[in-house]
């Protein structure tokens, strides 16, 4: 990454314009042209720097359900539990935390009573407890990183 | 919230959107809209009404995270009386590090925090220094933690069809 594409990434976290040639016009907000800020948005996709360029989804908002779930995994066990959660293409995201609760994970899924049955499979599967912590409340959602 | 019922075409952007993101050319709402049957204006025209329903959060760059250097994320949570939430939350969301703020439910005994917010970083320290501030603007009293990452093994943003969404394993991504 150069300085050009930081900017690129800095200013294009969001507010894309809706337009026939958005680019055009994000590009000359930040001094480019058109075919440059394409270009170099591929590049940055091929080199796995952006996932993408598009959307963020609220998930929620589309009927679909999410929630955050912990289990406190012993460590001898931990690989065979995380193939186990990981297995599941409705675990969006699975971190390893340094807790008691050593295991964070999410569950989304389209329809909402699918979310359940997946905490009680991986119950069922891993024979630990699952701990669900839906939420209750949304008070901010903005994830931007400076580059 | 239930399901959202959105008109075929509509979802049908949401979820060539959510799959393979805006096509990076000069008119990206119309190629957008041509394997969907639909011209240019209607693409637009839905794209529109998935912003204004807040379906979609916001439109741009969605990065990886750990290739831009950022593999720190530390969970801050906090146990506060309920009637705190509110405010607290909104206060610990206008923190320019924080980059999501919930309030979830309290499993007890295991876990009795009941307010969530996420710093992501590149550096333990800094996080760990963002925590502590969390917590003078909460007040010291209040019983608090941060998990920080070890590991992840997995993740993706949200998409509009996690079930029918491949994922592939990577291990640079958090």
């Amino acid at each position: 990454m150069d300085a050009i594409d930081r900017n690129i990434v800095n200013g294009l976290q969001g507010g894309f314009p809706l337009c026939p040639r958005p680019f055009a016009v994000a590009a000359q907000a930040l001094k480019l042209d058109e075919e440059e800020l394409i270009t170099r948005l591929t590049r940055m996709v091929a080199e796995d720097v952006l996932s993408r360029f598009g959307p963020l989804y609220h998930s929620e908002r589309l009927g679909g359900a999410m929630t955050l779930a912990a289990m406190a995994v012993p460590e001898a066990d931990f690989d065979r539990v995380c193939a186990i959660v990981n297995n599941f293409p409705e675990v969006s995201q699975n971190y390893e935390r340094d807790h008691t609760l050593n295991m964070w994970f999410v569950v989304s899924a389209e329809r909402p009573e699918r979310v359940g049955q997946v905490l009680d499979q991986i119950a069922q599967l891993t024979g630990l407890t699952v701990h669900d912590m839906p939420k209750r409340r949304e008070f901010f959602i903005d994830l931007k990183l400076e580059a | 919230m239930t399901r959202m019922d959105l008109p075929l075409p509509w979802e049908n952007v949401a979820r060539r959107l959510s799959a393979e993101g805006l096509p990076l050319t000069a008119r990206p709402y119309r190629d957008l809209g041509r394997s969907l049957g639909l011209n240019e204006a209607e693409t637009m025209r839905a794209v529109a009404a998935l912003q204004h329903l807040g379906v979609v959060n916001r439109f741009g760059v969605i990065l990886r995270n750990r290739a831009l250097g950022f593999t720190v994320n530390g969970m801050c949570v906090f146990d506060l009386p309920d009637v705190r939430l509110a405010q607290a939350g909104t206060q610990v969301g206008a923190l320019p590090f924080v980059s999501l703020c919930y309030a979830r439910r309290r499993q007890p005994p295991v876990w009795p925090f009941n307010l969530f917010c996420m710093i992501h970083g590149r550096e333990r320290d800094v996080v760990t220094r963002q925590f502590q501030q969390v917590r003078e603007l909460l007040g010291t009293d209040v019983p608090a933690d941060i998990l920080i990452s070890r590991r992840c093994f997995k993740q993706r943003g949200a998409t509009y069809a996690p079930e029918a969404t491949p994922w592939t394993p990577s291990t640079g991504i958090s």
